[in-house]
């Protein structure tokens, strides 16, 4: 197996063990990746980079000075902002724009050592659920099993189909109604949305901020363990990073769960979902008993409000957070025409520099935000999102250290296939997720089984505030007991 | 509630997006349809429920009143579509 294929985990041992050198682990992914275009994972390679790093690496581990993360080759999302390198949310309306600072998450990877192979592709400002709605064009799912493309997922497609693909050993990805989780379940590889604040935001490209989330996409649970370690912790630049210690995930994985409490909702058995997500649904729950947990029914009432009062705030938030891209101060600016003043400068900047999707999300946010309004969508979505909480708070006050759920309500679909549909029903594959974003709590994607055509499942478990450790040590048993180690066939 | 042309019309402009004319009744047909589905929330007794506006129970935190960047005029404008003499340029708005 060559290198690009290993976990951060067997990197992290050979490195140190002087088995293989940064450089020569950094170019086993940059070979892989241009091989790969056909994925459309990465959008902007950053080989030159790549390697400096990789040599200040080897450096680094030579001397004994070697975080877990040193020389370990990434892929990162283009919503985070990378110092002189395109960061442009899959936009075209921060077409050319190169930061001229580094976002928080990424400055703490380049500190532990990472490397950077360059960015990943996505939906437009996260905006999306299959990775189509890209200025860059579609990612790519490495799995097929017939003549058809299919989706990733999204928002972080191109992240999900780097790491199963093996183009990296990991990659970063955010995560604001599911876009970490649900293309981590449609690829086969693991992905963690950490509780709200865990992680800064600083730097991120801003989509919903009081949703929004980073967090690692891996091959392992304990490669997100150890990812999530770097990536957390306080940041006086975002006002909403938690000052709270960051405990030992990798430590945490003991494997031990006998006593725990698992919560079985029973509002997320919902009617239409294909029984071999209720089939994964189950064995998921056999295998956690087996481990010696203890499974509860629960009730979670306002799950099916969820993604109604998701579609109002995520709007409201991203209309406001978008309001920057006016054509002055980045990216790009339309041509104007005779006699044109600075608002139909706005107005055609913004029309030919956003897609249709995040046109419409604009929108619907301005609507829901308008004067006379306010109240009867927005606050009443806010509302609404006080009692989603208070369902956890109940919950997990009644003794439950956790929740499984399906993650997603199918495997990955074709790309086009939902090009007719309604955009109601492509929000629709965030609903086992959404409510965690508005709760604000960990949830964390596993890879469970594949289903009859042959595709990747996962299960979902929800944790409690700040208790990444504990939600990672479910994952971790889940994850052992499911034994999931299918790969997708080379086509690309 | 549905959302008609002249409303579809005058989100567009609230939000500074230019839409054609020709394109205002698919918006505003779009807009309506996510309009619909959002209704489910009046099913939701809300009474004595506050907005949510924090998600996890903690105040912002305030930083000193200090400088702590600056002098970053070549930095702040690299990026700018036109810039001129030290600043941003846009169109005329004064006549």
């Amino acid at each position: 197996m060559s290198a690009n294929s290993w976990t951060i985990e067997k990197a992290r041992d050979a490195l140190r063990a002087g088995d293989i050198s940064a450089v020569d682990l950094t170019m086993s992914c940059l070979t892989a990746i241009d091989a790969g275009d056909a994925l459309g994972a990465f959008v902007h390679k950053t080989p030159e980079l790549a390697l400096e790093q990789a040599r200040a690496a080897d450096q680094r581990l030579k001397a004994g000075d070697a975080p877990s993360l040193c020389g370990i080759p990434l892929g990162i999302k283009d919503l985070f902002c990378t110092k002189g390198v395109n960061s442009q949310a899959a936009s075209g309306i921060l077409q050319g724009f190169k930061p001229e600072y580094e976002s928080t998450v990424t400055t703490k990877l380049f500190a532990d050592g990472a490397v950077m192979l360059g960015k990943l592709n996505m939906d437009e400002f996260a905006m999306g659920s299959s990775n189509e709605t890209s200025v860059y064009g579609n990612a790519v799912n490495p799995w097929k099993i017939d003549d058809r493309q299919l989706t990733p997922g999204g928002s972080s497609g191109g992240s999900a189909s780097a790491v199963a693909a093996d183009l990296c050993l990991a990659a970063t990805g955010t995560d604001t109604g599911g876009s970490i989780r649900q293309p981590a379940a449609f690829t086969g590889i693991v992905g963690i949305k950490p509780t709200y604040g865990r992680v800064s935001r600083w730097g991120i490209i801003a989509f919903a901020s009081s949703l929004d989330q980073a967090g690692p996409m891996t091959k392992s649970v304990r490669d997100a363990a150890i990812f999530l370690q770097s990536m957390s912790g306080y940041d006086p630049k975002d006002s909403t990073s938690a000052e709270i210690a960051v405990p030992d995930f990798e430590a945490a994985l003991t494997g031990d769960i006998r006593g725990r409490v698992i919560g079985i909702p029973k509002e997320y058995r919902l009617d239409g979902i294909p029984a071999e997500i209720d089939a994964l649904w189950e064995q998921g729950i056999a295998m956690l008993k087996d481990a010696g947990a203890e499974v509860r029914e629960i009730s979670l009432p306002h799950t099916k409000y969820a993604l109604p009062a998701y579609y109002v705030i995520a709007p409201a938030e991203a209309s406001s957070n978008l309001a920057r891209y006016d054509g002055v101060r980045y990216g790009h600016r339309a041509k104007l025409g005779p006699g044109d003043g600075i608002t139909e400068m706005y107005e055609k900047t913004r029309a030919e520099g956003f897609g249709a999707e995040v046109q419409r999300r604009i929108m619907i946010g301005t609507y829901v935000l308008s004067a006379g309004f306010y109240d009867a969508y927005y606050n009443r979505a806010r509302r609404v999102r006080a009692l989603i909480k208070q369902d956890f708070e109940a919950v997990f006050a009644a003794g439950v250290d956790a929740i499984l759920t399906p993650a997603t309500p199918s495997s990955a679909f074709g790309l086009g296939e939902m090009a007719s549909a309604d955009p109601v029903e492509m929000y629709l594959n965030d609903v086992f997720t959404v409510t965690v974003n508005l709760a604000g709590l960990p949830g964390i994607s596993v890879p469970v089984g594949l289903d009859a055509k042959g595709l990747p499942m996962g299960l979902q478990l929800i944790g409690k505030p700040w208790d990444e450790a504990g939600l990672l040590n479910h994952a971790y048993v889940l994850e052992r007991a499911a034994g999931f180690v299918a790969k997708p066939q080379k086509w690309w | 509630m549905s959302i008609d042309i002249d409303t579809a019309r005058k989100v567009a402009k609230l939000a500074r997006i230019r839409v054609e004319e020709a394109a205002l009744p698919d918006l505003a047909r779009e807009l309506s349809g996510i309009l619909t589905f959002m209704e489910q929330l009046n099913e939701v007794d809300v009474t004595g429920i506050e907005p949510m506006v924090s998600v996890t129970p903690m105040r912002l935190r305030r930083r000193e009143d200090i400088v702590t960047d600056g002098n970053l005029q070549a930095e702040v404008l690299k990026n700018a579509p036109e810039a001129r003499e030290g600043f941003f340029a846009v169109p005329k708005v004064v006549e």
